[in-house]
Parts: C-alpha cells; sequence; structure tokens
C-alpha cells in the first residue's frame, strides 16, 4: 500500500510539474484496476489542487479530470456528490482552471449514481458562472454533451428547472459558429421541443437562436475532416424549427422572407421547411400568414427558373391545403380551407382561360397541387373550374387550345386519384360525368393527332375513377376507339388508342368480348377489293396496316381470362388460314399474330382456366400446324406454307415458352411429356386435326429440314419448364439432340438442337451422370474442331459455346474447360473471328433459353466471375499471339467488357486500360465500334486511371472522327462529348486543340455524324468559360 | 431569376415545339451525301434558351423554320429571329445567341446573317447593324458577363 502511495505521488509529481501527459493515463488504469482509489488521488493531488499558482491548479484539475473520464463508471454515489460540489466550486475560479473543470463535469454526468439535486445545482452554476461562447470550440462541446447526458438520464429533474433551463441554454448557445458544436445544439433543441420542455416565456429566444441559421449555408473545408454536410446542418435545423406549432408565428414570415431570396437553394430550403412545418400547425397557426405564403409560392411556381424549386413549391401548396382542410370548423371561425382556396383560384382560374399563354400550365399545376390535398378541396377547385374548362372547350375552336384544356382536365382527372386511393366513396367529378364524356367524345371524332392521343388518356383516366363511366359511356367509348383502330393510319394515334383499349377492357371486359372483337375479327378475315380483282397497291398496304392494328389490340385487351378466351381462338383462326391459304395473311401478319398469343401469355392472369386454353387448346394447336406445314414439305417459297418460315417458327417460341414457364406447372409437365413423346416416339394422338403419317421422326431428319427445325419448338418447351417439373426420357432425348446438332446441316435446327441441349443440361442436378454426359459431349465436340478438315466444325463450334455457356451460368465446376477451348480457338484460322464473336453470346442474356424467367440456372454476377477468372489468360494470349491474329484477342476483349456492369467496368479498366487503348488504334472497325460502346458509359463517371491517360485517350480518339465508316464517326464523336464533362481543370489543356479538331465534322456528308459533332463541339466551347462549366 | 425583379413580358404566347427530326433511311446510308438544310439549321437554334424565361426560343416562336434559309452550295446562311414584344431590351442578346450558335456548329465556310424580321422591333436597324458587324461581335464577346449570358441561353438546360 505504501509503495503504491508513492508510486501515485510520483507519478501526481510527474504529470503536474513534470508535464508529462502519458501519466494522466498511467494513473486511470491504476485507479481502474483498484491500485489505488478516487480518494488516495485526490489526496495525493492535494498540495496541487490548493496551489497559489493558477497553471498548478489546471494541472491538478486536469489529471483529476482525465482520471475520471476513464473511471466514472466505478465512482459511488458518496463520491460523486463530493466530487461534484467540487468542481462547481472550481467553476469560480481562475479561467486557465475551467476547460478542465468543464471535462470532469461532463464525465460525472455520465455517472449512473448521479445523486438527486446534483444536475440542478450543477446546471445552476454552470449557467450562472461561465459564459460559454468566450469559451474554445472544444471546450463549448463539452457544455453541449453535458447537456445532452443529463437530458438522457434526469429529464424530471430538468424538467423542475422549469424555463432557466432553456434561458440557460439560449444563453449558452447564442454566437455559435462550429458546425459540430451546433449539431450537437441543435440535437438539445430539439429534446428540448419534442420532450415538451416548458419554454415559459423564452419561446421566441429559443427559436431566435436557433432561426439565425436558417436558411444553412455551409460547405466543407477541401479534405472535409470532421465528415459534417450541410444536408445534416439543414435536417437537424428543421427538426427543430419545425418542432413545434409555438414557431408558427416566427416562423412563417421568416419563410416568407427568406422565399425572396435570390439564392436557390435557400428558397429551396425554406420550401422543404414549410412542408415539414405545416404538417404539425393547425388552420389558427396559419390563418394571418396565409396570403404572404400563397403569394410566395405562386411567385415561385408561376416565375420558376428550376423544376426543383417548383416541385417543392406544389408541394408546399399541397401540405398548407392539406393542413387547411384537417381544421376542424366552429361555428363562429371562418372556413380557413375555404378562404384560402379563393385566394388561389382568384388568381389562377382567369389563367385557365388563355390556354396558349404561357401562365396556363403553372396555374393548373397549382390548382392541381391544391385539388390533390384533400376530397374537401378537390370538390372546391373542382366545382370552380371544371365548367369554366369545359365551357372553354366547346368555344374554342383551335385544335392546340383544345389540346391544352383537355390536358389541363386529364392533369385535374389524375390529381383527384392521387387523393382519393383511400376513399371509397364516389368520384368527385360524377357532377361532371356527361361533358366530359362529351366532350372525349368529340375529341376523339377531331382529326387532329394529338387532340385524340390526349382523349385517349382523358378516358384512360376517367375509366379509373370509380362510378364515374355508366355502361352506355363504356359502349360509346369502344365504339370510338373500333372505328379509330379501323380507321387511323396515324402509329401514334393507334398506339395510344391500343393503350386505352387495353386499359378500359381490363376495367370493363364485356364490352369489348361483345362489340370490339367480334368487329376486329370481321374485318381482319374481310379481303379488300373484292369486287375487283386488281388491288391498288396503297390499299393492300392500308388492309395489312389494318390487320396489323387488329392484331395488336386482341393482344391488348385480353388481360381478363373472360376475354383472353375469346381473343385467343381469333388469333389461332388467323394461324390456320394462313396454313391453308383460306385468307391471305402475309407472314409478318402470321408472326405479329404469334407475338400477339406471347403478349397475352406474359400479361393474363395464372389461372386453372387460362392455363388449361393454354396447354390444352393453343399449345397442342401451334405444334399440329407447324407440323401440318412441315410434312407439306420445303417447296419453292412461293407455295409452301407460311408456318415452315423461319420467322414464323422462331415467333412461335415464345408463345410456347411463356405459356410453359409461367402458367399452371402441372399443366406444363403435361405440355413437356406430349411434346416428348411427339419428337421421341412420333406419338401425334394428342394433336387435334389429327390426320398425320404413324412413323413421323422429327429429330432424326438429315435431309428435310422443315422436319428438322420443328427442333425449336421443342426447346421452347422444354427449356422453359419450372425447375419442380420433371422432364420424362432425359438421357435419350439429351443423345439425339447432341447427335442432332453434330450433324444436321440447316444452321436453324442445328442450333435449336444445341440450345436445347444447353438448356436441359442447364437444369440437369449436379452428379456423375450429368459429368459424364458432359464429357462425353466435349470429347465429341473437340474431336470435331480438331480436325481441321472435317465438314461440321461450325455445328461443332455452336454446341460447345452454348453448353459452354450453360455451365457458366450455374458455376459448373467442367465450366471452365469449355471455355478454355474457345480461347484457343482465337488462334483458329477458320473459326477466330466467330469466336470472337461468340464471347458476346456467352456474356449477353439470351432471349429464348437459359434465363431467369424460364427458370434457368442463372448465378449472380457470373459474369465478373468470369471476367476475373479469364481476363489475365486473354492479356496472355493477345501478347503472345501473331499480329494478324491479335484482333480477335481485342474483339473478345471488347466483348466482354462491354456486358460488365458499369462498377466493374471501372474498377477493372486501369488494367486494362492500356488494351482498350491499343484496341482503339486497331485498323478493324468491329473492335473500334464495339470498344467505344464500351468506353462511352465509362466516361460518364471517369475513374482515376482514365484521366491519367487523358492525352492518350484523345488523340486516338481524335484519330477515329475521320474514319470512313459513320458509325465509327459517331461513336468517338459521342466519347469526346462525354469527355467535356471530366474535371474542368483536367481537360482545359486539350480544349483548343479538341474545337480544332472537331471543326471538319461539322461539314460532315452525314447528317448524323454533324449532329453529333454539334453537340460536341457545344460542350467543349462551354468548358472552361464564363457561363460555362 | 430574382424574386423581386419585374418581367416586360410575365405571360407570353407559348407554341408548341415540334418534334425531333424524323431519321430516314437515306440519312443512315454511308453512301448518301445529306446536304445542309433548313431544318437542319433550325434545329441547331430551337433548343436556345431565352435569356428570361424557362423556355426555348422556338417556344416562344422567337425563331421559325420557315425564317431560315440556307444555301448549301452558295454557303450561305440567312435567319430572321423575331422578338416577342416590339421593345424588347433582349433582342440584340438574342440575335448575339443565335450568331454565335451557329459560329460554333457550322463550318466556316458559311456566310451566317442573322437579322430581326423586318417591321417586329422599334430599334430594328440598329440591332441589325450590330449584329452584322464582325468586330462588333467579336468585341461583344470579349466581354466576359456578356459571354456569360450568351453561354447560359447556348447551354443545355439542366433540370
Amino acid at each position: 500500500m505504501a509503495a503504491d502511495g508513492a508510486a501515485l505521488l510520483s507519478l501526481v509529481e510527474e504529470f503536474v510539474s513534470g508535464l508529462q501527459d502519458s501519466k494522466a493515463k498511467d494513473a486511470a488504469t491504476g485507479v481502474r484496476d483498484g491500485q489505488f482509489t478516487i480518494l488516495q488521488l485526490v489526496e495525493a493531488l492535494g498540495l496541487s489542487l490548493t496551489s497559489s499558482q493558477p497553471h498548478t491548479r489546471a494541472r491538478g484539475v486536469q489529471l483529476l479530470s482525465e482520471v475520471l473520464q476513464d473511471c466514472y463508471g466505478n465512482l459511488t454515489e458518496r463520491e460523486v456528490e463530493v466530487l461534484i460540489a467540487f468542481y462547481e466550486n472550481r467553476l469560480k475560479d481562475h479561467f486557465v482552471i475551467t476547460p478542465h473543470v468543464l471535462n470532469g463535469l461532463r464525465a460525472l454526468t455520465k455517472s449512473t449514481v448521479l445523486p438527486p439535486g446534483s444536475a440542478v445545482s450543477m446546471l445552476r452554476s454552470l449557467f450562472q458562472d461561465i459564459p460559454v461562447q468566450s469559451l474554445k470550440m472544444e471546450e463549448r462541446s463539452y457544455v453541449y454533451n453535458m447537456l445532452i447526458s443529463l437530458m438522457e438520464s434526469r429529464e424530471a429533474e430538468l424538467k423542475g428547472l422549469g424555463a432557466d433551463f432553456v434561458f440557460g441554454f439560449v444563453q449558452s448557445m447564442d454566437g455559435e459558429r462550429d458546425p459540430r458544436n451546433l449539431l450537437l445544439a441543435f440535437q438539445i433543441a430539439n429534446n428540448i421541443i419534442r420532450r415538451s420542455y416548458d419554454l415559459g416565456t423564452f419561446t421566441e429566444e429559443l427559436f431566435e437562436v436557433t432561426s439565425c441559421y436558417f436558411p444553412i449555408d455551409f460547405t466543407p473545408p477541401p479534405n472535409d475532416p470532421h465528415g459534417i454536410t450541410k444536408e445534416e446542418l439543414i435536417q437537424a435545423l428543421r427538426a427543430v424549427l419545425t418542432g413545434t406549432p409555438k414557431f408558427a408565428e416566427f416562423l412563417l414570415p421568416l419563410i416568407i422572407e427568406k422565399l425572396d431570396s435570390d439564392v436557390q437553394s435557400a428558397k429551396l430550403d425554406s420550401l422543404q421547411t414549410l412542408t415539414a412545418c405545416v404538417s404539425q400547425y393547425e388552420h389558427k397557426d396559419l390563418a394571418e400568414f396565409l396570403e404572404g405564403l400563397w403569394a410566395s409560392l405562386r411567385r415561385e411556381v408561376f416565375q420558376t427558373s428550376s423544376e426543383k424549386i417548383e416541385s417543392a413549391g406544389l408541394t408546399a401548396l399541397t401540405a398548407l391545403t392539406s393542413c387547411l382542410s384537417r381544421s376542424v370548423l366552429n361555428s363562429d371561425s371562418e372556413d380557413s380551407l375555404r378562404t384560402f382556396l379563393d385566394l388561389v383560384l382568384n388568381d389562377c382560374k382567369h389563367h385557365l382561360c388563355e390556354p396558349d399563354l404561357k401562365l396556363v400550365w403553372p396555374s393548373a399545376k397549382l390548382l392541381q397541387a391544391a385539388c390533390s390535398a384533400s376530397t374537401r378541396a378537390s370538390h372546391i377547385v373542382t366545382a370552380a373550374v371544371m365548367p369554366s374548362l369545359i365551357e372553354q372547350y366547346s368555344s374554342r375552336t383551335q385544335c392546340s387550345h383544345r389540346r391544352t384544356l383537355l390536358e389541363v382536365v386529364q392533369r385535374f382527372v389524375q390529381s383527384v386519384k392521387i387523393s382519393q386511393s383511400l376513399e371509397n366513396e364516389e368520384s368527385v367529378f360524377l357532377a361532371f360525368s356527361q361533358p366530359l364524356c362529351n366532350m372525349v367524345f368529340s375529341a376523339l371524332t377531331e382529326s387532329n393527332s394529338s387532340l385524340q392521343i390526349t382523349a385517349t388518356s382523358v378516358l384512360t383516366s376517367l375509366a379509373q375513377q370509380t362510378g364515374l363511366l355508366l355502361d352506355s359511356d363504356i359502349e360509346l367509348a369502344v365504339d370510338h376507339l373500333t372505328r379509330l383502330l379501323l380507321t387511323e393510319e396515324d402509329d401514334r394515334v393507334s398506339l395510344a388508342v391500343v393503350e386505352c383499349a387495353g386499359a378500359l377492357a381490363q376495367l370493363y371486359p364485356a364490352a369489348f368480348i361483345t362489340k370490339l372483337i367480334p368487329r376486329l375479327k370481321k374485318e381482319m378475315f374481310s379481303e379488300p377489293m373484292e369486287q375487283d380483282n386488281r388491288r391498288e397497291p396503297s390499299e393492300l398496304h392500308s388492309h395489312n396496316a389494318v390487320r396489323q392494328r387488329c392484331l395488336s389490340a386482341l393482344a391488348a385487351v385480353s388481360k381478363q381470362p373472360s376475354v383472353v378466351l375469346e381473343s385467343t381462338p381469333v388469333l389461332l383462326e388467323v394461324l390456320s388460314s394462313a396454313h391453308t391459304g383460306s385468307a391471305s395473311f402475309s407472314v409478318e401478319e402470321v408472326v405479329l399474330a404469334c407475338r400477339s398469343l406471347q403478349r397475352i401469355a406474359e400479361q393474363v392472369q395464372d389461372t386453372e382456366k387460362t392455363g388449361r386454353c393454354f396447354h390444352d387448346i393453343i399449345i397442342p394447336r401451334l405444334l399440329s400446324l407447324a407440323l401440318q406445314a412441315a410434312l407439306q414439305g420445303e417447296g419453292s417459297s412461293g407455295c409452301r406454307s407460311p408456318l415452315v418460315e423461319e420467322v414464323v417458327l422462331s415467333a412461335m417460341v415464345p408463345v410456347i415458352s411463356t405459356s410453359c414457364s409461367r402458367l399452371q406447372p402441372t399443366l406444363a409437365g403435361q405440355t413437356a411429356s406430349r411434346a416428348v413423346s411427339l419428337f421421341l416416339d412420333g406419338d401425334v394422338s394428342f394433336l387435334p386435326d389429327n390426320s398425320f403419317p404413324s412413323h413421323i421422326q422429327l429429330l432424326k431428319q438429315g435431309d428435310s429440314w422443315s422436319q428438322s427445325q420443328m427442333v425449336c419448338l421443342l426447346m421452347g418447351c422444354m427449356c422453359s419448364l419450372p425447375c419442380s417439373v420433371e422432364v420424362p426420357q432425359v438421357d435419350q432425348l439429351l443423345s439425339q439432340l447432341e447427335e442432332m446438332s453434330c450433324t444436321c446441316s440447316h444452321p436453324l435446327s442445328y442450333t435449336a438442337a444445341a440450345k436445347c441441349f444447353a438448356g436441359l443440361v442447364n437444369k440437369r442436378p449436379l452428379g456423375d451422370s450429368l459429368d459424364s454426359l458432359i464429357q462425353r459431349t466435349m470429347k465429341r465436340v473437340c474431336s470435331e474442331l480438331d480436325c481441321t478438315t472435317s465438314a461440321v466444325r461450325t455445328q461443332a463450334f455452336t454446341l460447345l459455346i452454348w453448353v459452354a455457356k450453360a455451365l457458366l451460368l450455374r458455376y459448373h465446376p467442367l465450366s471452365t474447360a469449355l471455355t478454355d477451348k474457345l480461347f484457343s480457338l482465337l488462334d483458329d484460322a477458320e473459326l477466330g473471328a466467330t469466336a470472337a464473336n461468340g464471347f458476346s453470346l456467352l456474356m449477353s442474356d439470351s432471349v429464348d433459353v437459359l434465363n431467369r424467367s424460364y427458370h434457368a440456372d442463372v448465378r449472380i454476377m457470373y459474369r465478373q466471375r468470369f471476367f476475373s477468372e479469364n481476363s489475365a489468360k486473354l492479356v496472355q494470349g493477345f501478347n503472345a499471339a501473331p499480329q494478324e491474329k491479335k484482333p480477335n484477342y481485342l474483339k473478345a476483349l471488347s466483348n466482354i467488357v462491354n456486358k460488365l456492369p458499369k462498377q466493374v467496368q471501372v474498377t477493372e479498366l486501369p488494367a486494362l486500360l492500356s488494351l482498350l487503348l491499343e484496341a482503339l488504334s486497331c485498323p478493324d472497325q468491329g473492335v473500334q465500334l464495339s470498344t467505344l460502346s464500351c468506353l462511352e458509359p465509362v466516361l460518364i463517371d471517369p475513374p482515376l486511371a482514365l484521366i491519367q491517360q487523358l492525352e492518350a485517350l484523345v488523340s486516338r480518339l481524335i484519330a477515329l472522327i475521320c474514319s470512313p465508316a459513320m458509325n465509327v464517326r459517331i461513336a468517338s464523336l459521342r466519347c469526346i462529348h462525354a469527355l467535356s464533362r471530366f474535371p474542368v481543370h483536367e481537360i482545359l489543356p486539350f480544349r483548343a486543340r479538341v474545337l480544332q479538331a472537331l471543326a471538319p465534322p461539322l461539314d460532315d456528308r452525314k447528317r448524323l455524324v454533324r449532329s453529333e459533332a454539334v453537340q460536341a463541339r457545344g460542350e467543349w466551347f462551354l468548358v472552361g468559360s464564363p457561363g460555362g462549366r | 431569376m430574382s424574386g423581386g425583379t419585374r418581367l416586360e413580358n410575365a405571360n407570353p404566347v407559348v407554341f408548341q415545339r415540334s418534334g425531333e427530326r424524323l431519321l430516314t433511311a437515306s440519312e443512315e446510308d454511308e453512301d448518301v451525301h445529306d446536304p445542309i438544310d433548313d431544318r437542319e439549321i433550325f434545329d441547331l437554334i430551337r433548343s436556345i434558351n431565352d435569356p428570361e424565361h424557362p423556355l426555348s426560343l422556338e417556344e416562344l416562336n422567337v425563331v421559325e423554320q420557315v425564317r431560315v434559309k440556307v444555301n448549301d452550295a452558295e454557303s450561305t446562311v440567312e435567319v430572321e429571329f423575331t422578338p416577342t414584344i416590339p421593345h424588347c431590351s433582349m433582342a440584340t442578346l438574342i440575335g448575339l445567341s443565335v450568331k454565335v450558335k451557329l459560329l460554333r456548329s457550322l463550318p466556316d465556310r458559311f456566310k451566317i446573317d442573322v437579322h430581326i424580321t423586318p417591321g417586329t422591333h422599334a430599334s430594328e436597324e440598329a440591332v441589325n447593324k450590330q449584329l452584322a458587324d464582325k468586330e462588333r461581335v467579336a468585341a461583344a464577346l470579349e466581354n466576359s458577363s456578356l459571354l456569360e449570358v450568351v453561354n447560359q441561353c447556348l447551354s443545355t438546360r439542366s433540370i
């Protein structure tokens, strides 16, 4: 003990007189470990604490405070009491001691055994004796931290201080300038407000002392050492200012004043603060400021210079209106919502009568913002506005005016939709439903296309208002839509009409089943100009266009199962009459019919009914038609059925795969086993119109391409099944597909067989049977590829790349062997370029097989994985390759990098940059183009490595401006355009050179090149120029 | 735009914007030479911002395609612009913006003539004279505050 005492004394001595700061740590450790107590420390400090020299006393207190920082948890209540009494007393001491006293008190406030009453006495002496703002930044933060800890632990006691606490705090933070301390001070102020401390008579003082920082204007120092952002300060201050309705009378005038400011960020902050504060307020808080607020909001929206401020202003108006809507009306008070909306209407309504002037839109937006705030507001606004809009519409004759009016109406209908989404009451527009319908229908009969388009979207919005449209209105609407579909030539109009029909059919299927579908069917199957055998080409063309619109409309309206049951038979009839030739449908129309079926399969609800429709009717019918066409033979292209065409078959595939992937898995399983028995065993029993020969062998057709290509339909079915569905006879299927893909000479057939094989391999469970299958296939493929005279090298290559993709997607360990083979083919004389292009296939998502929507096993980030495992091999191969083979490597590289996600591109770029720059100077245009297209997105947010290579990059891009290929010129100009967004100080040295280089392409022979050059040059002129960047 | 200042013409008539030029097959064909035509010149200037309103010159009908004449073979361009009101104090500035945009965007073989549509501005002659004087245009662009306003009119609008 004695030894400890001596050690302690020497520690104290070394700290106080020897000025060794590290000894504080040792003392703290000693106390924590129980070597000596706080009491002993205080005793040992005795002399220094009572010294007549302030600096010695300061050192003494400092030691004690620093020890307390570490050990406040170990103190007893009695010790704390004594220490607090000591420190309180020291507050009156010399100013050099004050910082250490505050530090000690801060430690003590964290103690859990603070005696009752001590918090109050501590704060009283603090507020009384210390002028906080004369302290240094760090010491001020001690005070704020003390307040924060006491507010956490001794809330009741502090509230007992009453308004004195608020006054003391106001005095302490008055004049604070450091952002770090401000964050703490705002937190305290926020606590005071949210935890309802008694503000007493100091409400205005508390507001003044915080609001003087509004709006926050703060730019962090360049290296940003403290990590405080402007946004943090704004949010903290906003929480304080908007925290209580008691501030309303002070805050609202302040906001009105700051909205007058020229500084955009101040306006924005004011508007956002306004939006935040009114959520707490009642109408009586707002009453006297409504006029002023409205004047400012109106000005911001009428004369806005930025969309951000405009939308903030509109949001604020909505918030303000909904605050007023919440108010409960008394019999004696006036209706403040109505008063306010009268103001708004008074200033805005007359602008709606001038549809060609600028202010019509700002006024409409303001009214809509108010309208969307509440049901009451929307009733008041629409009652005032709609009659005049409707009247205007009928009195105006110019199409552009009418269109503007119609657009305004549409925005009103939509804004009300937002406000009514939760309530289930009748539409605000019920009173105007007839005039509105008349307006829409009259617009639909106009000849102006943009008027018609607007009318269709108004119709869509009206239909979404519950109970607004009567059945007779819907029927009339369907009549109008049908008429437009059949007669309107303008593509944009028919697109809008189709879209509107789709939206309406979702809500009112009956009218579409009885009216639209029969009419479209009749129209499609009527032959044009039957009285005259010689058809005018233009009429034929328009008849084709009508058919195409009918087909896409049939798809668009088929969302409800009841409609699907009516529309799909029509589409199937198109296919069968195209096959039999009873109605002359062109190949494009047949393809469109398939697309429509596909779209229906994608969008229809997955129910038993629709599942049966697709699996029991549509798919067998498609297979049957395709088989009939195939058996009829190939013939010359004039007389054969359109259903053997490659485009038609390729369009049928997604119909089958979409329905197998998303409609009714059990039925999909049934379809799968039927398809397998058809292709393996020639079982045709499930096909309708069954008049087929009995020995069909679709997978063993060496010479008849029309039959062998049907394998793509098998692919559509097999490769899209959910994983829960078992594939029947899978081994036999796989071996026949492999045989076909390696021997068949018809490109569509062997590619489809290879894809189907790959799709099945991708979903096979891991295990020996899969490994041996892959090894067998691999051996066969490699032996064909290694034999340079083989006739089926392309076939073998196709199988290789698809199987490689199937395995790569699921991270199968054997995928490396296959991709290595691909890399080695880059040196091949015959297949090198194909192999380089193959990497693009490997890295991109394919639409018909091996994607997630068809339940393939696709692991996340397989591209990154492939890239990181193989980029070194590529670079190595490039360096080792002979000169004439190098382009293949560059092309493969740019194909891979192109498909990587942007974040990965940016991180990998430094390593590959030299290779990519090399690729830019490679004479092959394909390589140039694909490299440029992979550079362009990276340039938008350039990594450091790129900026360091700016010189090389700029000169290579400038060289490519003169390329003979127009695409390369365009792509390089786009890259140069993107360079103009680089940090100004980096690109300024290149400005003159780039501007000069961009002059010749301004006179390019191609307009597309010129327009890119104009844009790039315009931006480069702004670099480093006043008003530019 | 400051909150307090009043605009000379606070509620101007707004015209519809023409759509993007439709892409034709010949424009994508490497072997066809596309001449510079009126529409191409109009596309260069229609998106210039008005100095006062957040609207383009096309929306204010200050420039119209019928008032743009180009002769590619003789390398001449003539643009007439129409101020929104006869006393518009911004007329010179708008003319300067149009001229600068064309200078930056056209090959230097072109002779560029920008002037006010006859009879639409009070001090038409004075403005035309200023715009036609090469040295005065060059001198105006040396003035950094003027250049700043012109650049703002020519920068693509940021949202």
